[in-house]
């Protein structure tokens, strides 16, 4: 459901119409289903309430994103919050729930709010441990978990109820997504995860950080086995390395994060860490862009955002193609908007 | 409350309004079952230029509804100054801070902090009740996100929100060892401004509200009296009944009782409290909630009671 | 304890058997629990299951058992208490992202559901966990679905 043009909450950039089959509005979906490889880049949280920072940091990322995931990892402002701003402003959000900080009275009206503030895309997420953050106090909630999230949304989008069984009368017309982790163990069990998401609700997957092809090669092999990449658009997770040093502390440091000892190696010998991170990156999208049944990869570049669009470009991986993200179309009635346009 | 426009906290219209010392007027809606933001325009839209200032509730009755902070950040686009609900009860403090940083950016200026309605209440009892925080701890961290521009763990927030930060308070009548432990402990904590349960004994909150006066609370928090147009005894004798601290006086559902129009009569009553509370030193404003009616019954009560923007008694 | 909860998985296989006998046969003495009056019944028999279960498997009395989805390794016992499988940081000795020292418990009940015979039950989708079931006996609430499905979802 998008606002009517005469509404006061029209956004010209955020609705599209809803083709015939689609489960949404999402650019994402237009462009997976029409067999495109499709990108979609991460937004860095911020520690902030300023709309400067946030439109500054995805005018970047838009030059080459399909949408952009909106996280709101730890303390930071609210995905909700991140994905109202940039969907007003006419970009393609991918707004993440994660688990850990809210129960399914709380999730299920952010998954509304944010539909109604323009969202297409959900990325439902287990979420981090809290320990992992800098408030390791913080009671963690795990009411749903990313599968029973994905069903539940699932339900208030085809359904049109609550799981209480209430009646929804304008339903959330998103894309539902899922993580998935093949790098990480049980690896066996792994594409089995993915099966049970897709059968929960999931319709395209980002996968955690690729630094590992024979790997990743394996996990496809197995899911094309069975039929997985027919049934929802999986996108593997991509990042450039800053230095040797940054990838030892973040494969000992981030939970889930596996980088071979020949990636390593291959930095340290570089006489310029940093550039060899990105024609790393590059060499890395180009093989992943080879394996069959992959629909398109995920940029994570943390704290590196301007780094991400020279990756891309020169990766061959929009194939020419110019991610249709439109922010130029900023909505006239908002006076916050036209105040920070540059 | 003398405060100066110079150091209003929150850049908010009702701050303002309170803080140049006139009567102000707010009210209470609850969000659609709706993916649609003008489901809410429709809901609240009536009220824009009725009120000062709008609530919205949050998981109201314990059920799933649109959230606050998404109908919030709507009617601020419609130009309808919010007042977000936050219970403590569906979200730890990660998720708690990460809204109380995004308010600001969207608009919304004014927190009002609560306990929240056990889940039994609601329609999905099987729901893991959070209580990471409780209320009080809400409006500290608010206050401290405000005032000093860092979160709990040190890490600093630039720019910090600009919040108004509310408690709720129910009002009762003072025994004469009253002490009002709760709501110092409140301000203690940070909270600027009170709504009220609702409150139909005039004459009760003469007393009340004095004696908050002799002790100086009046001036350190502005008190906004909670009021609603009954539907009809029923309704009057079932509040008596089920709402915490809810107390309607024999006489006044005699007179609806009594009355041809019972609906009508509750909303004359309704006006003559708010013009009444109008008349009380101490009270701020008063807060209309009509949970069972639709927003139109309040605006018209809000235009019947012509009290709004005037000099605090 | 985490060596006994370890012994359960390796011998899933055994604990299945178990199963298979114990549960028709509590089950088959529905009229007993009735005469008793299923809520009398309720304290003590939840009293025993926390403690065998405790016992083997670390049991944390959800009042909904999927042991035998999971290879015999309790899903509340994960941090996240994430009932359908791992999350994706599992550390790359097998180990929880949480709890450093503790084997994932979704390693260990990927391995405990391979020595099972119906060990594909892991693949199916767990719907989320009823509060208000926590303490309260999932071999007695087998009991009462089988005599009203709808009326057993309410304690």
């Amino acid at each position: 459901m998008t606002e009517p043009r005469e509404s006061p909450l029209y956004d010209p950039g955020a609705p599209f119409p809803i083709p015939e089959g689609y489960a949404s509005g999402s650019r994402l979906e237009r462009v997976l289903r029409a067999g495109r490889f499709a990108v979609t880049a991460e937004l860095n949280p911020l520690d902030s309430a300023d709309l400067r920072e946030v439109y500054d940091r995805a005018v970047v990322l838009s030059e080459v994103a399909d949408a952009i995931n909106a996280s709101g990892a730890n303390t930071h402002m609210s995905s909700v919050g991140i994905c109202a701003l940039l969907t007003r402003a006419g970009y393609s959000t991918v707004m993440q729930i994660s688990c850990r900080d809210r129960n399914r009275i709380a999730i299920q009206g952010d998954v509304l709010g944010a539909a109604a503030m323009g969202v297409r895309n959900i990325l439902c997420l287990t979420g981090d441990g809290v320990q992992a953050g800098d408030q390791p106090g913080a009671k963690p909630v795990f009411d749903l978990d990313s599968t029973s999230l994905l069903a539940t949304i699932r339900t208030m989008r085809d359904d049109r109820r609550f799981l209480s069984g209430r009646a929804i009368t304008v339903p959330p017309r998103v894309l539902l997504g899922a993580a998935e982790n093949p790098f990480a163990p049980p690896y066996n069990f792994r594409p089995l995860r993915l099966a049970k998401k897709i059968a929960a609700g999931a319709q395209f997957i980002q996968t955690q950080y690729c630094y590992d092809i024979p790997l990743l090669e394996r996990f496809m092999a197995r899911v094309r086995d069975m039929g997985l990449h027919e049934k929802a658009f999986i996108l593997v997770g991509v990042a450039p390395l800053a230095s040797a040093r940054t990838a030892k502390w973040m494969r000992s440091n981030v939970p889930g994060v596996h980088i071979p000892d020949d990636v390593i190696a291959r930095l340290e010998s570089a006489a310029n860490q940093k550039a060899e991170g990105k024609a790393l990156c590059v060499d890395l999208i180009q093989r992943i862009r080879a394996i069959p049944g992959v629909a398109g990869i995920h940029m994570m570049a943390y704290r590196q955002e301007e780094l991400v669009s020279d990756i891309v470009q020169a990766s061959g991986a929009l194939a020419g193609r110019r991610p249709s993200q439109n922010p130029g179309a900023r909505p006239v009635h908002d006076p916050s908007i036209r105040r920070t346009a540059s | 409350m003398n405060v100066g426009t110079a150091t209003l906290r929150s850049g908010g219209a009702l701050e303002a309004a309170i803080s140049a010392g006139r009567f102000v007027l707010t009210a209470e809606i609850t969000p659609p079952d709706a993916a649609s933001a003008d489901a809410v325009a429709a809901r609240a839209g009536v009220l824009k230029g009725a009120v000062d200032a709008v609530n919205v509730t949050d998981g109201a009755g314990a059920r799933a509804h649109m959230s606050a902070f998404a109908a919030a950040a709507v009617l601020a686009r419609l130009g309808i100054e919010p007042v977000l609900q936050f219970t403590v009860r569906d979200r730890n403090r990660l998720a708690l801070e990460g809204d109380l940083i995004g308010m600001s950016a969207l608009g919304i200026p004014n927190l009002l902090c609560l306990h929240g309605d056990d889940v039994k209440a609601g329609d999905q009892p099987e729901t893991k009740m959070v209580y990471d925080i409780d209320s009080r701890a809400l409006m500290s961290l608010a206050r401290q996100l405000r005032d000093e521009a860092v979160l709990p763990s040190g890490r600093k927030i630039d720019p910090a929100p600009r919040l108004f930060v509310g408690a709720a308070d129910a009002p009762q009548d003072p025994k004469p060892d009253f002490a009002p432990k709760g709501i110092e402990a409140k301000i203690a904590a940070g909270a600027d401004f009170f709504q009220t349960q609702f409150v139909y004994d005039v004459v009760m909150a003469k007393r009340y509200f004095g004696r908050l006066r002799d002790l100086g609370i009046t001036e350190r928090a502005s008190f906004i009296v909670g009021v609603g147009p009954l539907l009809s005894v029923k309704q009057a004798r079932w509040m008596n009944e089920n709402l915490f601290g809810v107390s309607i006086p024999e006489p006044t559902i005699a007179r609806i009782e009594g009355a041809a129009d019972q609906k009508a009569e509750g909303r004359a009553i309704c006006v003559e409290l708010i013009q009444a509370f109008a008349e009380i030193p101490g009270i701020a404003g008063a807060h209309i909630m009509a949970p069972q009616q639709k927003a139109d019954a309040i605006a018209a009560v809000a235009e019947a009671a012509a009290v709004r923007g005037r000099p605090r008694a | 304890m985490l060596a006994v909860r370890l012994w359960s998985v390796r011998n899933a296989r055994l604990l299945e058997r178990v199963y298979a006998v114990f549960e028709p046969l509590f089950a088959g003495l529905a009229p007993l629990w009735r005469r008793i009056g299923l809520d009398r019944a309720e304290r003590p028999i939840a009293a025993a299951e926390r403690t065998i279960k405790g016992l083997l498997f670390d049991c944390r009395m959800c009042g909904r058992c999927v042991l035998s989805s999971t290879g015999m390794s309790c899903p509340m016992n994960c941090p996240k208490t994430l009932r359908n499988g791992p999350c994706g940081g599992v550390r790359e000795n097998g180990h929880c992202e949480v709890k450093p020292d503790m084997p994932c418990v979704w390693v260990k009940a990927w391995e405990g559901s391979t020595r099972m015979a119906g060990g594909d039950k892991i693949g199916m989708v767990q719907p989320p966990v009823d509060h208000r079931l926590k303490d309260s006996s999932s071999w007695l609430r087998i009991v009462r679905e089988r005599a009203d499905p709808v009326q057993s979802l309410t304690p």
